[in-house]
């Protein structure tokens, strides 16, 4: 049987490192392209986990979300995540009521400590899970941040 | 871009501020039109020519994002270099000298 889109996504890869080394595209431009359109625009957890691999993710206490448990404002909540996992290769940020779940996914090399702090933007009141790849293998860890509206302090 | 990268022991503590608007694409302007999509999809860090942290981000990072991170190896002096494309395919680099 034939694949004619398998075939295609070979071509374009070709085409795309051939673009490169002509000077054509800048490094940066290529790589905006390895973006994962398909992790970012899962709308369920099942389907995000699916697409990046981690399908059997366990529960983990070697995790540690640090946040407020309000945020007062829904625009910038800060939210840091720790792994004790050895090996922790990705953290994930998924917030389960955003509209998309997936909000970033860093990739830690080695030397660089899995502990991240960054500002997310949510929706409404939801759990927030962090999503670790350690040895190839999926964890996770959640948490519940409510969001007050107004910014009368709740 | 505002970097900040200091040695604290045997590790360097980096903390960048990035100018972005960060638009998410779902949200309606005055006329009620889709306000079009506008954010940063992935940022590199490196320390002298080796990624020490990557990333790829949707629209639910924050307006003018801000990261913290650690990593080892690093000395006083050395350059540490930040990297960002957003949707639109414009990007910014900025570097500053560990402290």
């Amino acid at each position: 049987m034939q694949h004619p889109r398998r075939q295609f996504l070979k071509s374009s890869g070709g085409l795309l490192a051939t673009l490169v080394a002509s000077g054509f595209l800048r490094p940066e431009e290529a790589m905006a392209g390895d973006w994962n359109k398909a992790a970012f625009e899962a709308k369920k957890m099942d389907d995000l986990l699916k697409v990046l691999g981690g399908a059997g993710a366990k529960p983990s206490s070697e995790i540690s979300i640090i946040a407020s448990d309000i945020a007062e404002n829904g625009a910038v909540v800060p939210i840091q995540i720790i792994s004790k996992h050895d090996n922790t290769q990705n953290i994930a940020y998924v917030i389960e009521k955003n509209p998309n779940l997936l909000a970033a996914n860093f990739t830690i090399a080695e030397g660089t400590l899995a502990d991240i702090d960054t500002r997310v933007k949510m929706a409404q009141t939801s759990d927030v899970y962090a999503l670790v790849k350690a040895n190839g293998k999926f964890y996770y860890a959640s948490k519940e941040i409510k969001i007050t509206l107004g910014g009368c302090g709740g | 871009m505002k970097i900040r990268a200091k040695l604290d022991g045997d590790l360097v503590q980096v903390k960048v501020l990035m100018a972005h608007i960060m638009e998410t694409g779902l949200r309606k302007n005055q006329q009620g039109d889709l306000i079009p999509a506008h954010y940063i999809q992935q940022i590199t860090a490196t320390h002298k020519d080796k990624v020490v942290l990557s990333a790829q981000w949707g629209p639910a990072i924050s307006a003018n994002p801000f990261i913290s991170f650690k990593f080892k190896g690093g000395a006083r002096g050395d350059r540490v270099k930040i990297a960002w494309v957003d949707n639109k395919g414009d990007t910014r680099t900025d570097e500053t000298v560990i402290a």
